[in-house]
């Protein structure tokens, strides 16, 4: 410990490399900062944390300093308070208040603005300044994010967010000196994923929430509780609000674990599906005549009942459905006829997963573990997509050289400015491989473009690189052994090297080979971790369910000892081929219990409105194995309840149990924790409902939560009494404790002075670090202790383009390749149009122009898109967009044909197709299918996937 | 004895004194303009509402009983989509005409608000809503604000420069 002395009065701090501008706000003390953010470090701009340094004991004088540029010493001596640095601040201040707007009553950012608490924190109340204020004129960001230019103060975070941190290009300064401008070069949507952030990021109101825009509400009007992003399988904590029974924002929710300070802008956006008029909101049964009116749950309740217990019903659970609510499907329905709501073969990848973080030696890394690895591999997963928050992390991972090269240079690890200068370009080593280009290539060492085959055995060729004893692969090119070698002595030469695959890939080959990587580097003495991506929120929870995929509940069917179907939150119709899903919901009964009216939903019997995030309390578990509680935000009016109470109840009128077997969220817990040994940490995740502060619960509203005898007078005079919350410590009312509960609980940021989610810094150990109290969630996998298990052998055979066929591939899209998110309406504007993506110089011979309409037909289903070119995707490969809306489910990666529609514009087009054949007549013979054995020949010159005479090389080399 | 006859002798008195009860409502008094009544939402000098749904009165009242909720109109004009009073629980303390932002919501010497039943004292805001400026004559929040709304852009408001262009080099 070493001593700083503030005010004469000594403070023990850590020693370590620290600014004193951290220091002090860890030690509790007020002082105000704009250009210092804890995950952006300091620059030293805005001149706003001025302190005064004493040389010694005896010294009264004193001189000026920027805390946020200074480091720590022992012995320091230092003064907030002295009338002189208080002045500056004063004055500092002033100055940036002179060209800002009078807005703050129509300013979204007002109540929770980080300018207005330094203003008032400083005691700057009235504007001396006489004269005119600048303006800007605004840009249209895009539907995310609105823009108001003349509130800034030029404190730069935006744009080392957005350039230095997310890695975006369209967004920049411009102008000079007290005229600079932040903005695009010209009006349109931001083009990063992570824009959102500079919501939270901006001190003031120049960037504000586009979606809450319509409906503003400030932040001591709503009511918010902890919860957990159902975008992605990442699990990223959120904070959500709601007035007036809807939705109204998402905020990151600080987890020094998992997201860190930050969310994508599919998590941030994606919460309007809540509020959609798709919802369902009261149970409906059909009648004789086909119509479903909406009826009381008790009717609904026993309508359902009455069909179960004659029946013999299978139950079909969800992978973005909670625990809670696959677990009490299973319990209605019996273990042996639960089934889980995915295709076979994405159940088996995510079983895989399962298996490589409990088998395998290499830990499943977090999203910061992740960020704190210094080389990187990513194997067939089109990050950005998939995960997006992952691909924030990875950026982050490449900045460590950058890092170490200044440490060498005795720069602080916080002086980021000195940091970039210092490093340059450089980046840390990472090798990207997949089927078509990344939003990640612009940090890539190297990339690789193969069909998915081929990425594997990449990968495999990477581990045996890595370690001999691994499986070798027969008939490696020698420009792709040496591009594996090249990636392996960049992994190898890494301290934490990290190996990145995932579900999204679409190939069981990649997990595999992923695992061989990281298994090899272990074997090699690096701490090296797994990062594999699954597809939905609760993918891995509920693979950890017993069960088979929706292929096997519907050979079930077909057996005939089946008769009612119970659908959980899936719409089956994205899951599966429609010929496939119409036959399981031709079932005599259907049930389904879901958020949004759907295909699935329009052919039930009966439909029971299951609540989402924001209306139950539940527990999800994330890629990594870490299980989260989500909490309930409010509850809703309607009929929508949680789906585990509606089967709760059904369980007790279909004579399955002669009592409730759960009356709450905990009773549930231990019965699922007892139910299976996997789960038995599951009541850790969070305090359980009796947990109280100072005798009281936590309430979700605001001290200041206002209207609160006016809200609902308009119907009744008579005010309700707040609603009882039997699953939770949390209360849905202002009465309470308010002050800061476990980081499971925390509801919202807020200290006296610190109005603005900068307030987060007050419910940190210290600045930056963990939160205090018990760290939220719990791991539920563990990495096998001991000997290494024996390395995956089947190496498959390299891809073989077939003859006028092609392989299509999903292509995931931030956007719209998500179920709920896309019904959002933001986030549907952002939805690319579908697309089928083929190689440009493919496209070129067949004389495809982009977006030229073709007719793609895979199995049964035929559409028609218009042709995306791509530089990059291997020849023989084509993408089409995975889980967009209106777009028919298909069981990808599959073989299919592209041609040109039977109308061709031209005469040349129909020729050009004609001549197909002959012009991949040197890939593999019109006996195609038996590509698949492991003596296949090798794919003959020029033909080689990413390697093939494009318009650009595939195997992009950047100079390190 | 005598401090009853005393008691007797000064209520006899007040038979001549000058009568200071008012005979409501046979007669009413002038309220001054500042007496804290009915609470009324203005209009600015253009005739459009002032209030701009900033929630400051709702978080201001102690008892909780303005409701409102934010909307913006097509010219970016934002103003509250609803604005409810609750009567029945209001205690006229006036902390919302203080915490208004925009001169919209004021009290008014108007008293005479008595009602058979609460619910008739639910007051939206048509209810509210007056024709005039009250008491705060000539003050427009949109020419004081930087916000671009219908019929003001950029750099029209009170003391503001015309935007300025930055892909410009003159200083």
């Amino acid at each position: 410990m070493i001593t700083v002395y503030v005010e004469n009065q000594p403070y023990p701090v850590e020693p370590g490399d620290r600014n004193l501008l951290a220091v002090c706000l860890s030690l509790g003390f007020d002082l105000p900062y704009f250009c210092w953010h804890p995950a952006l470090h300091s620059v030293g701009a805005c001149r706003q944390c001025a302190v005064k340094l004493f040389k010694d004991e005896s010294d009264t004088q004193g001189r000026l300093i920027m805390a946020c540029m200074t480091p720590v010493k022992d012995g320091m001596r230092i003064s907030i308070a002295d009338p002189e640095a208080a002045a500056f601040r004063a004055g500092v201040v002033e100055w940036l208040m002179v060209n800002h707007p009078h807005d703050c009553p129509v300013c979204d950012e007002g109540g929770e603005c980080h300018l207005q608490d330094m203003t008032v924190m400083t005691g700057h109340v009235r504007r001396r300044y006489r004269f005119t204020k600048r303006t800007h004129r605004n840009q249209d960001l895009g539907p995310f994010i609105n823009h108001e230019m003349n509130r800034c103060i030029q404190c730069y975070r935006c744009l080392r967010f957005y350039r230095d941190y997310a890695g975006g290009r369209d967004f920049d300064v411009m102008g000079w000196h007290d005229d600079v401008y932040f903005g695009r070069h010209a009006d349109g949507a931001l083009e990063n994923e992570f824009s959102g952030n500079l919501v939270e990021v901006c001190p003031t109101g120049v960037f504000t929430d586009k979606t809450m825009k319509p409906h503003p509400v400030r932040k001591w009007n709503l009511q918010t509780a902890p919860s957990i992003c159902v975008h992605c399988g990442l699990g990223c904590n959120t904070l959500a609000g709601e007035r007036y029974g809807k939705l109204r924002r998402i905020l990151s929710r600080y987890n020094p674990n998992v997201n860190g300070y930050f969310l994508c802008d599919r998590g941030r956006f994606g919460y309007e599906f809540v509020n959609s008029p798709r919802r369902l909101r009261q149970p409906c049964l059909r009648g004789a005549d086909g119509d479903r009116p909406a009826v009381g749950p008790a009717a609904a309740v026993a309508r359902v009942a009455g069909i179960i217990r004659g029946g013999k019903a299978i139950g079909i659970g969800s992978p973005r459905g909670s625990l809670e609510g696959n677990f009490a499907l299973r319990e209605l329905v019996g273990p042996d006829r639960f089934f889980h709501g995915v295709p076979d073969r994405e159940l088996e990848l995510v079983r895989l997963a399962l298996a490589l973080a409990r088998q395998g030696t290499a830990p499943l890394a977090s999203l910061q573990e992740a960020a704190a690895c210094d080389a990187v591999f990513v194997l067939g997963e089109d990050v950005t997509n998939t995960a997006p928050m992952l691909a924030l992390a990875l950026r982050q991972a490449v900045r460590h050289k950058p890092a170490e090269l200044a440490t060498r240079q005795r720069i602080h690890a916080w002086d980021s400015l000195a940091i970039r200068d210092a490093g340059q370009q450089a980046q840390g080593p990472c090798f990207i491989a997949t089927a078509d280009q990344t939003r990640l290539d612009d940090i890539a060492t190297a990339t690789y473009r193969a069909a998915p085959d081929d990425l594997a055995r990449l990968g495999f060729a990477v581990a045996h690189a890595l370690d001999p004893s691994s499986p070798d692969v027969p008939n490696l090119p020698p420009d792709l052994a040496a591009w594996a070698q090249r990636a392996a002595d960049g992994l190898k030469a890494g301290q934490r090297p990290l190996v990145v695959a995932g579900t999204g890939g679409a190939s069981a080959a990649l997990l595999p080979a992923a695992a061989n990587i990281a298994w090899a580097l272990i074997k090699a003495g690096r701490p090296a971790q797994l990062c594999l991506t699954v597809p939905e929120c609760n993918s891995l929870g509920s693979a950890l369910l017993d069960g088979g995929g929706l292929e096997s509940a519907l050979a079930a069917l077909r057996q005939g000892d089946v008769d009612t179907v119970v659908v959980l939150e899936n719409d089956l119709y994205r899951r599966l081929p429609a010929a496939a899903a119409a036959e399981l919901l031709a079932a005599r009964h259907v049930i389904v219990l879901d958020h949004l009216a759907t295909a699935t939903t329009a052919a039930a019997e009966v439909v029971l409105p299951a609540a989402t995030f924001a209306e139950s309390s539940g527990t999800l578990v994330n890629n990594e194995g870490r299980a989260q509680r989500f909490f309930q935000v409010f509850v809703p009016e309607d009929g929508i309840r949680a789906s585990w109470r509606w089967l709760a109840d059904l369980i007790v009128a279909a004579g399955r149990a002669p009592a409730a077997p759960w009356r709450n969220l905990d009773e549930l817990l231990s019965a699922l924790s007892a139910a299976m040994p996997v789960f038995k940490d599951l009541r850790a995740v969070a305090p359980p409902a009796d947990f109280r502060m100072d005798g009281q619960k936590i309430p979700r509203q605001p001290p200041r939560y206002s209207g609160r005898t006016a809200m609902t007078v308009h119907r009744d005079i008579h005010e309700p009494q707040p609603p009882d919350d039997a699953d939770t410590p949390l209360a849905f009312s202002m009465e309470g404790q308010p002050g800061h509960p476990p980081p499971a609980l925390i509801q919202r940021y807020w200290a006296p002075g610190w109005n603005s989610a900068q307030a987060l810094n007050k419910f940190q150990q210290e600045v930056g670090g963990p939160l205090q109290g018990d760290a939220p969630g719990r791991r539920l996998l563990a990495a096998a202790a001991g000997a290494a298990p024996p390395y995956f052998a089947d190496v498959p055979p390299a891809f073989a383009a077939r003859a006028g066929e092609w392989l299509f591939l999903p292509a995931h899209h931030i956007y719209g390749a998500e179920e709920l998110s896309s019904v959002s309406a933001g986030v549907a504007q952002r939805a690319p149009r579908p697309t089928v993506t083929v190689n440009d110089g493919e496209a070129e011979r067949l004389g495809w122009a982009e977006g030229r309409e073709v007719q793609v037909s895979v199995g049964d289903t035929v559409q028609r898109l218009p042709v995306k070119r791509s530089a990059q995707l291997p020849a023989g490969v084509a993408a089409l967009p995975a889980g967009l809306s209106g777009q028919p489910w298909l069981p990808l990666p599959a073989w299919g044909k592209i041609s040109t529609p039977s109308i061709p514009p031209v005469g040349g087009a129909s020729a050009t197709l004609r001549s197909m054949p002959s012009l991949r007549s040197t890939s593999s013979p019109a006996s195609a299918p038996s590509a698949h054995s492991a003596n296949q020949a090798p794919v003959p010159p020029g033909r080689r996937p990413g390697l093939q005479a494009g318009s650009s090389p595939s195997v992009r080399e950047v100079p390190a | 004895m005598f401090s009853i006859l005393q008691s007797l002798w000064g209520v006899f008195q007040h038979t001549w004194r000058r009568r200071v009860t008012v005979q409501y409502p046979d007669r009413k008094r002038t309220l001054p303009p500042r007496w804290r009544g009915r609470i009324i939402l203005s209009r600015d000098p253009d005739g459009a509402e002032r209030c701009v749904a900033c929630q400051l009165c709702a978080v201001a009242c102690p008892v909780g009983c303005i409701a409102l909720e934010a909307a913006e109109d097509e010219h970016g004009r934002r103003y509250p989509e609803f604005f409810r009073i609750n009567f029945s629980r209001c205690i006229f303390c006036g902390y919302c005409e203080e915490a208004c932002p925009t001169c919209a919501i004021q009290l008014t010497p108007d008293n005479e608000m008595g009602e058979y039943h609460r619910a008739g004292l639910v007051y939206e805001k048509n209810d509210l809503l007056i024709a005039g400026q009250g008491k705060h004559h000539g003050y427009n929040f949109y020419r004081v604000a930087g916000l671009q709304i219908g019929g003001k852009d950029k750099g029209a408001a009170e003391n503001e420069r015309p935007p300025s262009d930055v892909r410009s080099l003159m200083p």
